[in-house]
């Protein structure tokens, strides 16, 4: 089983929401679309998912050019950010209800919906209204109506955003077991970085409605195409400076300079963008081979098991994350560090260079 | 800006509370000194918000009193306790330019025009809102309305003070992160008094210098955030905070020391007291692989970039670990080491074990 974009496009009037996209999708691994608000997730969803046409190109699953077909022809199931469920059915009926829609047997649909139900631990609640429910119960009610059925696909668009910190946690982590082995492609639309890590499986980075990148979710972290990948897949963002190299040495500012050598040392001589992420900046020296760098600390926040510092280095705003608890003075320059092995250099295109070794 | 006392505030939505579980606020007694930075945080029902509405006066408590510098204001509405509110959803004017919106609360008690002028100017600048002054409202993004809602609460600077009730629910993490520390210079600048309701763990410990945690209409703990990190008083605590949250692990103690799994756990100091239950709380973060320790086998490996969280399982137990360098595989036996300086005794929920000194 797979879902496939062949080169399809979205155009809204004058305005194009989706650049030409091709995309293949298995079945066995979680799909994860990775970008901001309204860079194209959602839309790409709607595509997959037959609820908007595209202006051009063709969506294909297992084998067969379903472009023309409805959701429902298309044996699809979608989960919503905002939690859906009929307010006036118990918990029971809103998880039969693809169901009895597909005119399955009574006898059948009650031990499908049990089913659905212990896997999401709704047993006790299916003689319940939503809103008696949690909205963690709730979202898990939705989610079982969508697994009750037997689906080509599902579609899961931010389905936790919605829910508490601590819920999110717990059914994020419940999720892909959930859904591994029930022979469907699973598609996960997302904002945040960390849960694409957590998640794990495949990830689409999507920026201003184009892929931007598409592999393995940790293979795509450790080698970002593009500052805009990098971008997208870095929480605090990426710290971005102009670096210069020179011979054998890469240059930063008026007073910093360190030997190249792997990838970086191919590199012609002439001007990057250097980009380090915020917990490779460092206000411990981690080894002999790094490079000290003297920011002005602006901004100080603690999260308990981590500092995070904002800081001025010449023009430039840098993050430092760090764990542990790191005393900065506001307005002072500190001293911070970073490994050159661990800064990726962009051409002036944007596409990825070279990356340090650190990053294999 | 003002200190601000809750004095054994309960509050029930019930007309006739028959017990404790009526009661959305069982009992809070609570000092917030003048110009902090606190956050109340907690899971959806745990009272925050009832809390919050019962601040801002748009709820009159069952029972205890409200304190403003010792003026009791437990009676006023809203409007007479001169605070300044900002909420999940963007509350401005659309048709008002930008200028206008942020005027507005100053104009609407009466300040002169040189005056709004002044603080309407620094505070575009601090929200680095100066390009957009003349922009209508409507035809801002989300995040910059929210800015502008924010702008709002923060334009007054006679207020008692500044309350946020999960301010940055509807915004992009990218930006998210970008109003969060905004709001912290902010108060780095500005020194009034703020209170910031969340359920997010994040928001709360970056954002407060002091944090109260809630559950169930209780206060379970209040601390700074390294105080809620390092030593939680209550395995809820240990649990919400942290992510993954504390391990929290079942344990037999016996001649005052404690066994996990028929092996003796060494812990921070000596055990104190104990109840029905005891449990032990390690983080996650001082959990290590080692040669030698309590045998485990991996269910699984997350690579989040910066480190790896592995779960193991010791029998039935799940114990998280954070680690650094290569995830091991799924179904590797390995053994884990807990940091004794760290491993705390937790009875009936609450710490049981001593610092050592």
């Amino acid at each position: 089983m797979s879902l496939e974009l062949r080169n399809v496009t979205k155009r809204v009037g004058a305005e194009t929401h989706i650049h030409a996209t091709s995309l293949k999708l298995d079945v066995g691994v979680f799909n994860i679309l990775l970008g901001a608000t309204s860079a194209g997730k959602s839309t790409l969803i709607k595509l997959m998912a037959g609820l908007e046409k595209p202006t051009t190109g063709e969506v294909w699953v297992d084998g067969q050019d379903v472009t023309g077909l409805s959701p429902q022809k298309r044996q699809i199931s979608l989960v919503h950010q905002f939690f859906v469920n009929y307010p006036h059915m118990t918990v029971f009926e809103n998880i039969a209800s693809p169901l009895r829609v597909a005119g399955m047997a009574k006898s059948e649909i009650a031990g499908r919906v049990e089913e659905a139900a212990n896997i999401l631990q709704l047993g006790p609640m299916l003689k319940r209204y939503p809103d008696e429910l949690s909205g963690g119960q709730q979202q898990r009610t939705a989610l079982a109506r969508a697994i009750v059925k037997e689906s080509r696909a599902i579609f899961l668009d931010e389905p936790l955003a919605n829910l508490d910190y601590k819920l999110r946690e717990e059914l994020r982590e419940q999720l892909p077991d959930l859904l591994a082995g029930r022979g469907t492609v699973v598609v996960y639309a997302t904002s945040e970085p960390t849960e694409a890590l957590l998640l794990g499986g495949n990830t689409a980075l999507i920026h201003e409605g184009r892929v931007s990148q598409f592999g393995a979710t940790a293979d795509i972290y450790r080698s970002p195409a593009s500052i805009d990948a990098a971008m997208v897949f870095s929480d605090p963002p990426i710290n971005l400076a102009t670096a210069t190299k020179r011979g054998n040495e890469m240059h930063l500012g008026p007073s910093l300079k360190w030997a190249v050598s792997g990838e970086a040392g191919g590199l012609a001589d002439g001007d990057y963008t250097l980009g380090i992420r915020p917990h490779h900046v460092t206000p411990t020296r981690p080894t002999e081979l790094s490079v000290p760098l003297s920011g002005v600390v602006q901004i100080t926040e603690l999260s308990g098991s981590e500092s995070v510092a904002h800081l001025s280095l010449g023009d430039q705003n840098w993050v430092s994350t760090a764990p542990g608890v790191h005393a900065y003075q506001l307005g002072k320059a500190h001293e911070f560090h970073m490994i050159p092995g661990q800064c990726f250099y962009f051409a002036p295109d944007g596409s990825l260079a070279a990356k340090g070794a650190a990053h294999g | 800006m003002a200190k601000i006392t809750l004095d054994k505030l309960r509050h029930s939505y019930s007309a006739s509370p028959a017990g404790p579980d009526d009661y959305a606020l069982k009992e809070i007694d609570l000092d917030w000194t003048d110009g902090g930075a606190y956050a109340l945080l907690g899971p959806s029902g745990c009272g925050k918000s009832t809390l919050l509405n019962i601040i801002s006066g748009l709820l009159t408590p069952s029972e205890g009193r409200v304190l403003f510098d010792g003026k009791d204001v437990t009676g006023l509405p809203p409007d007479q306790r001169n605070i300044a509110q900002v909420f999940q959803f963007p509350v401005i004017y659309d048709t008002m330019s930008v200028y206008d919106n942020l005027a507005f609360p100053l104009r609407n008690r009466g300040v002169d025009a040189a005056r709004v002028d002044a603080r309407v100017m620094e505070i575009a600048t601090m929200l680095e809102l100066e390009e957009q002054l003349k922009t209508r409202a409507a035809n801002l993004t989300p995040d910059n309305k929210q800015k502008i809602s924010m702008g709002r609460g923060l334009v007054r600077d006679d207020v008692n003070v500044v309350m946020f009730d999960e301010p940055l629910t509807v915004i992009d993490p990218a930006l998210k992160w970008k109003l969060r520390s905004k709001l912290k210079e902010l108060h780095q600048k500005i020194a009034v008094t703020m209170i910031y309701v969340t359920h997010d763990q994040t928001e709360a410990l970056t954002f407060a210098d002091q944090v109260v945690v809630m559950q169930d209409g209780v206060i379970v703990q209040i601390g700074t955030p390294v105080e809620l990190f390092e030593r939680p008083q209550h395995t809820f605590v240990g649990h919400f905070i942290g992510s993954p949250g504390m391990n929290i692990l079942p344990c037999e103690v016996t001649n005052g020391g404690a066994m996990f799994r028929g092996q003796a756990i060494a812990l921070e100091g000596k055990i104190a007291k104990t109840g029905q239950s005891t449990e032990i709380g390690i983080r996650p973060e001082y959990v290590s692989l080692s040669d030698t320790g309590i045998p485990a086998i991996v269910r699984k490996a997350a690579d989040l970039g910066r480190h790896t969280v592995v779960e193991a399982m010791t029998g039935d137990v799940a114990v998280s670990a954070i680690i650094n360098g290569p995830p091991p595989e799924a179904g590797a036996e390995v053994h884990l080491s807990f940091e004794p300086s760290q491993t705390r005794v937790y009875s009936d929920g609450w710490i049981a074990t001593e610092v050592a000194s």
